[in-house]
């Protein structure tokens, strides 16, 4: 953005955030009445228009830096000023430029359709209205997130998205195992958040230094050379900086070792899933590397972690997705370690390829959700895959469209997935070497394995489902499935905006060229041949995944039990108790917690009531001994005083009515009284 | 053009909707909320005095301090409010009234 010459200052940017605000208020405060009022559908009106809104101005907004020369595409819409303190001055101010445009149209785009779909999906809940409420609340934060000018606005939208997905995850608060689901979401999020603004703290402090404290993105990045040479504790600021800020990318995005919240928020509703927990909020740290991406060009040692991280919860989270059986939980294994592909590919500084597959992610795992949300809301709320089966007869529509993301994400040719993972793949060999795109290889054939298991356990075969759940079987509202069939769509036809270097016959990357003027036109500089060798290995390890998905789930000449009791068995249950992780974050980190409270109460028992205990018993044997000199001579006098004071203590005890209301009335009485006296006797002092 | 008395207008209306709010509910996180109102009423003086008055940081650092403070306070109250309801299972603060004399 250095190169942006100039800045079309705009008026109607700030609408895409403040509209869902808006909404979100009047129903957050009115909600109620308006629910037993007007009904569900002047609630859903309410949620529904004004993202609607929002979509067509970020259309606009699209519209309008398309028309402008290339070096100039920077809307800039000033709000308000602030914060002015001392050298910082951060202003409220939206900006828009061709990175922001796309996040703009997947969270409005894709936010939108899943609001449509909850319409139908929330249908009948009791707290229809806090639903949307929220709902609409974090469209204007991850909004915020998006297109708020500077680190500190960014924050503000960071914190507010991760606000809606505790509340939204525990949605049904009634149960405590949803509740408890939110709370760990939003404690392993703190982590995170904490790194994160430690990043912008050491950020600008540096920058201040030097004489250019801000925090507002395009002065950072024409600022951002001042870091080098510049150290903290002996390293290197920008190094330093980008892993603050990465730490805060790893909790909101998922990535190992703070992935662990991602699964549990499944206890939420299926259309938060859909859009907090696969299409939008979880991208918002990849969206963040790639926001700061003049940053990590100069840090390169931090990059390299990025890529590590991302290639190893890749790999990782998809060995975990083979061995689930709850239908919601595969699909968040698989959101993890899509999220590390995003990752992997910033890392190795292949800045295009990850936003693209954050942008062709939000269709199919959008729709991969929406899909798992209508097979388990035909199930009367079965969501364990092993009691389902042969659904594809009942519910055709659900079906087509999940067949159709599940070959985007497995990467079948010419779907979405096939052009966003295999660039990655591709960049990944290129500037990041053998490593890092054999983790990634593999996780595609893994991704392949388990997503098809999921389509042949669901759809395929006899139904294991009970007599009852069989009867009442049956396709979902149109409200639901005319989603479904807009992201299958995208997830079938996006892919096409990214053409690879190798198929350029066919036409221009057009991702690529709209995203230059924010990323530059950095590349791997593989020749085609080797791109086409990588592609079709990938593609081959992806088909022998659909293979022995088939052979084990559809046909099942292959026992499944082969490979869990492979290696006594320890593979296997490795996968399945997923390595373990909350069962060590919960013997480290919640038991010490808990140990150091008790041994804080062990402490206050007994040695600071101990040394109470003393004093008062050492008090208590003088006493004793004055207690023979009073009894004798001070008594008299001192009977006729204590009797009066029993006299005035059983008159003033009535005072003490023990109601804190009564106390809090006394208290506002006296500081009234006190004050006023004040004005009297000093009046003009 | 927003002046001094407008923050202190907004401020007097805060603390006193935070007293109401202390005083009428029986509620003891509804209290606790008024609480909050009655401080953050504070801060909105510390802020709008500092502006205006031309003083360096010292309101702003105050305020930090009284949020600070009152998160806190919220810790401790919500504990305690915890504690009440495991042992007399009611936040009703008029229900309470173990103290009295």
């Amino acid at each position: 953005m250095t190169e942006v010459a100039e800045i079309t200052v705009v008026s109607y940017l700030r609408w895409i955030p403040l509209l869902p605000l808006a909404s979100a208020a009047l129903n957050g405060v009115l909600g109620a009445s308006i629910h037993k009022r007007f009904g569900e559908r002047a609630i859903s009106a309410l949620a529904c228009a004004p993202v609607t809104i929002s979509f067509i101005l970020a259309c606009v907004a699209l519209a309008e830096l398309a028309g402008l020369p290339e070096h100039d595409r920077f809307l800039l819409d000033h709000v308000a000023p602030w914060i002015a303190i001392g050298s910082l001055r951060v202003d409220i101010a939206f900006a828009a430029d061709p990175l922001t445009a796309v996040m703009m149209l997947v969270v409005t785009g894709v936010g939108g359709i899943i609001h449509y779909y909850a319409i139908g999906y929330m249908h009948g809940d009791r707290s229809y209205w806090r639903f949307f409420a929220f709902f609409n609340l974090f469209m204007f934060a991850m909004l915020t997130l998006v297109m708020g000018d500077s680190l500190l606005l960014m924050f503000v939208g960071w914190e507010g998205v991760g606000l809606c997905s505790y509340a939204l995850i525990g949605f049904w608060y009634q149960d405590i195992e949803k509740a408890r689901a939110g709370s760990k979401a939003f404690i392993v999020n703190r982590i995170g958040d904490f790194g994160f603004l430690l990043g912008i703290f050491l950020l600008f402090w540096t920058l201040d230094a030097a004489g250019h404290g801000t925090v507002v993105f395009r002065e950072i990045e024409a600022n951002v050379g001042l870091l080098e040479g510049r150290f903290f504790w002996g390293f290197p600021v920008a190094v330093l900086v980008g892993l603050f800020l990465f730490l805060g990318a790893v909790g909101k995005s998922a990535q190992i070792p703070l992935h662990v919240w991602l699964p549990d928020a499944m206890a939420g509703p299926t259309p938060v899933s859909a859009l907090i927990h696969a299409a939008t909020m979880v991208t918002a740290g990849v969206y963040m590397i790639g926001r700061m991406h003049f940053l990590y060009s100069a840090a390169p040692a931090a990059l390299t972690v990025v890529a590590v991280v991302g290639a190893t919860t890749a790999l990782v989270a998809a060995t975990i997705g083979v061995a689930q059986n709850d239908i919601k939980k595969v699909l968040a294994y698989s959101t993890v370690s899509q999220l590390g592909y995003m990752c992997l590919a910033m890392g190795v500084g292949a800045y295009v390829w990850g936003i693209f597959h954050l942008f062709t992610h939000a269709f199919f795992k959008g729709c991969l959700f929406l899909g798992s949300g209508s097979v388990i809301h035909g199930m009367g709320g079965e969501q364990d895959m092993r009691n389902m089966g042969g659904l594809r007869r009942h519910m055709p529509r659900t079906f087509w469209t999940f067949l159709i993301s599940t070959l985007a994400i497995a990467g079948a040719p010419f779907t979405a997935g096939f052009f966003s993972k295999d660039g990655i793949l591709a960049e990944a060999y290129g500037r990041g070497g053998l490593g890092l795109w054999l983790a990634g290889a593999l996780g595609a054939g893994l991704t392949a394995f388990y997503m098809f298991r999921q389509v042949f356990m669901v759809f395929f075969g006899e139904c294991r489902a009970g007599e009852h759940t069989r009867h009442h079987l049956h396709e979902s509202p149109a409200v639901m499935t005319v989603p479904l069939v807009i992201l299958a769509a995208g997830a079938l036809l996006v892919g096409w905006l990214g053409l690879p270097p190798f198929l350029g016959f066919l036409g221009p990357n057009l991702f690529e060229a709209w995203l230059e003027p924010v990323f530059g036109h950095p590349h791997a500089g593989l020749s085609h041949e080797t791109e086409m060798v990588l592609t079709a290995i990938s593609l081959s390890m992806a088909g022998a995944g659909v293979y022995l998905a088939y052979r084990m789930y559809y046909t099942g000449r292959t026992s499944p039990e082969t490979f869990s009791e492979f290696a006594g068995g320890i593979p296997y249950r490795a996968v399945y108790n997923k390595y373990w992780f909350d069962e060590v974050y919960d013997a480290v980190f919640v038991r010490a917690t808990m140990l150091l409270a008790k041994a804080g109460a062990l402490c206050d028992r007994y040695i600071i009531d101990g040394i109470v205990d003393g004093s008062a018993t050492l008090t208590a044997l003088w006493s004793r001994v004055t207690g023979i000199f009073d009894l004798g001579f001070i008594d008299g006098a001192v009977n006729t005083i204590s009797d009066s004071v029993l006299d005035w203590g059983s008159r003033l005890r009535k005072v003490q009515t023990g109601s804190i209301n009564a106390y809090l009335y006394a208290i506002v009485a006296g500081v009234v009284g006190i004050t006023i006296l004040r004005m009297i006797w000093f009046a003009g002092v | 053009m927003i002046g001094l008395e407008h923050y202190l207008v907004v401020s007097v209306l805060l603390f006193s909707l935070g007293i109401f709010c202390v005083l009428t509910r029986r509620n003891a996180l509804g209290i606790l909320l008024g609480i909050e109102l009655i401080l953050n009423a504070a801060n909105i003086n510390y802020i709008a005095f500092n502006r205006y008055s031309g003083a360096a940081y010292d309101g702003q650092v105050f305020a930090i301090f009284v949020i600070m403070l009152a998160a806190a306070e919220a810790t401790i109250g919500l504990a305690i409010v915890l504690g009440i309801y495991r042992s007399f299972r009611t936040i009703d603060v008029e229900a309470i009234d173990r103290l009295r004399g």
